[in-house]
């Protein structure tokens, strides 16, 4: 299905004028067919045009300055001309108190983005491997009963989880600050743990999927010759699954960069772990106003799955495509 | 951010996946050293509790707990269905549930039909591909990002300055008055759901394009040839031809409306009368400190979201097992 995302564009012309030399009579229809596709194109392209506008227009204010965003609109552009990076600049550097302070939350995202993506994957493989290829009592019931937790949304499990994580890691982050005061007292952990919770079912259901269909001859030659589970799945199985394990990587880590429930929740709001989604949404609502920082720190947030986006188109499609469901 | 800050921040980190790393190596690695007897059984819990544990303690365990804290009031006390009569006679709460509806009702429909639109204008057209990356990239962001991005379009000011906002610059080119899209009701809750579609349709539209493209092209020929127009071949070759993609995407983008939090959080955080029941959840629970209200909307967005994920699971199986 995924496949035909990237497929090479065929031009439209190509068909008609592969037959020229038709008769009189096929001409209407030829006519015809041109007049339906170039309605077809129009349409297309104002579709196109509507769904490109927004985003364009909130990039070039970005780079335009202050006083021009607050006065004019970003069509006038040729009116009031003027870019600038000093917007920038303000939201990710500048240390003032007034600034959004955008830089440590770009960290936050990053530092809980790619435990929260390695974890569950690490540990949804070992759980598919064992659902494949270890036999035991109850497997496959337990199999569907973790694969049908999918249907339990989220927002489910957040109050009772926020309560464990007080009473049982709070006292566990105080004494590692006691310990080493470099890392604060508002670690990622909670936030860590609850993404690799909501990724689990689905991430092993899609992994068992694929580690299931590993011909069955390889690994039991490999057995034959004396490997034991873990070779196994360190030598075998994993580098197999790899394709896969891209796949849903790729989603699994924009899922988590894109979120703003969890972190609401779990993360405390600080600037030592709050992630750019909640910051934003923060500013959002209390400083509205400030299209200046608003637009440079939209962008800010916005350029990591971007750059996801167009350089691993193929594997984000068929990642999202697996994951449709999940939240 | 200091550079200490920084440091404690990297440090995190890498604690955090060179001790992951150890922990489960040095399982992996005692299980092989295990007594022949008990091995497999010692193997398959290292494999399987890990994960087992994390889901049944985080997730099972916790999903229990808030069925029963719907029917328990602040100081956990069992009140019966209080919380729901709530939910369903109070003029705010009721609000809540009927803007779920609009949404629910308007996303996939716009979405879909634009989608499927969409994806047949640019069907073998010149650039295709870029025109599908234009309307897919808002799937990529995040919904806090597209809010964001509409409402600079949305933004107000009196008419005797200049617009800023996109969209009443055009009210003003039309000669209207500027509007506050956000604040006032009933539009606003439209406004905010133009956002959820605008996303949800590059989604439709990816699906729906590869859809049409398994449509059989022997038939469409031979439908052509029997004199029917464009449009007829759509009606009776392709829509039923795309069924299957069809119910995937519907099913898929109203699973994502219903639970649509952050998009009405950024934009309005739920004032003006446009709460969602997945945000109302977030208010009552986190922020009015109202436990049992927000559990009673949690599993009201359980039994809603249920039988659409139940169907549209069977559906993807069964597209699978085409496949």
């Amino acid at each position: 299905m995924s496949d035909n995302v990237v497929d090479l564009p065929i031009p439209a012309t190509a068909k008609p004028q592969a037959v020229p030399a038709e008769a009189v009579g096929t001409k209407a229809s030829r006519v015809k067919r041109r007049l339906t596709s170039r309605w077809a194109t129009f349409g297309a392209l104002i579709i196109a045009v509507i769904w490109t506008i927004p985003t364009f227009g909130l990039l070039l204010s970005s780079f335009r300055p202050e006083e021009l965003i607050r006065t004019t609109g970003w069509w006038t552009i040729f009116e009031n001309p003027g870019l600038t990076l000093a917007n920038y600049q303000d939201v990710l550097l500048s240390s003032s108190s007034s600034s959004p302070q955008l830089g440590s939350y770009f960290v936050n995202s990053l530092a809980i983005s790619i435990p929260a993506t390695l974890f569950p994957l690490v540990l949804a493989a070992m759980a598919a491997y064992a659902f494949a290829w270890i036999k035991f009592k109850w497997s496959g019931a337990l199999f569907v009963f973790i694969f049908a937790l999918q249907i339990v949304p989220m927002q489910m499990a957040l109050i009772p989880l926020l309560q464990i994580f007080t009473s049982v890691l709070q006292p566990i982050q105080e004494q590692v600050h006691n310990v080493l005061p470099i890392i604060p007292e508002q670690t990622y952990v909670q936030v860590w743990i609850a993404h690799t919770l909501f990724a689990l079912p689905l991430v092993i259901f899609l992994l068992h999927n694929f580690i299931s269909e590993i011909p069955g001859e390889v690994i039991e030659a490999a057995k034959v010759d004396g490997a034991s589970h873990s070779q196994v799945f360190f030598r075998i199985v994993l580098p197999l699954a790899v394709p896969a394990i891209a796949s849903i990587a790729i989603f699994q880590f924009i899922w988590v960069w894109n979120d703003l429930l969890v972190a609401l929740v779990f993360s405390g709001g600080t600037a030592d772990v709050a992630p750019l989604t909640q910051r934003l949404a923060e500013l959002s609502g209390n400083r509205g106003q400030d299209w200046q920082r608003l637009t440079a720190g939209a962008f800010v947030s916005l350029v990591v799955p971007l750059i996801v986006f167009f350089s691993l188109q193929r594997y984000f499609v068929r990642g999202l495509l697996a994951g449709a469901t999940k939240g | 951010m200091t550079t200490t800050d920084l440091i404690g921040k990297i440090l995190q980190v890498v604690l955090a996946l060179a001790g992951f790393a150890a922990v489960l190596g040095l399982i992996l690695f005692l299980v092989d050293k295990a007594p022949k007897k008990g091995r497999d059984v010692v193997q398959l819990l290292a494999f399987l509790l890990p994960a087992v544990a994390l889901v049944g303690l985080g997730l099972v365990y916790p999903a229990i707990r808030t069925t029963f804290t719907a029917f328990a009031d602040k100081a956990g006390n069992f009140i019966g269905l209080d919380n729901f009569v709530w939910m369903f006679t109070q003029p705010e709460a009721l609000v809540t549930l009927r803007n779920t509806v609009i949404w629910v009702i308007l996303v996939p429909l716009v979405s879909t039909v634009v989608g499927l639109a969409y994806a047949v204008f640019i069907d073998k057209s010149r650039g295709e591909r870029i025109f599908k990356v234009i309307v897919f990239m808002p799937v990529a962001i995040s919904l806090v990002g597209a809010g964001i991005i509409w409402k600079f379009v949305y933004e107000y000011r009196p008419a005797e300055v200049d617009q800023i906002g996109l969209l009443n610059q055009i009210l003003v080119w039309l000669g209207q008055e500027p509007v506050l899209w956000l604040q006032s009701e009933p539009i606003n809750t439209i406004m905010l759901i133009i956002v959820m579609i605008w996303v949800q349709t590059g989604f439709a539209m990816v699906i729906l394009s590869a859809s049409i493209k398994g449509v059989s092209v022997e038939q469409l020929e031979a439908a052509e040839l029997d004199g029917t127009n464009a449009w007829q071949r759509f009606r009776n070759v392709t829509l039923p031809g795309i069924r299957g993609g069809m119910v995937v995407v519907v099913t898929t983008i109203t699973i994502a409306t219903l639970k649509v939090f952050d998009i009405v959080r950024t934009m309005t955080a739920g004032n003006f009368n446009t709460s969602v029941v997945a945000n109302e959840m977030y208010t009552q629970a986190f922020r009015a400190v109202q436990p049992g209200r927000g559990a009673a909307l949690a599993v009201i967005l359980f039994l809603m979201v249920l039988p659409i994920v139940v169907y549209n699971i069977r559906v993807m199986r069964q597209q699978k097992e085409i496949r």
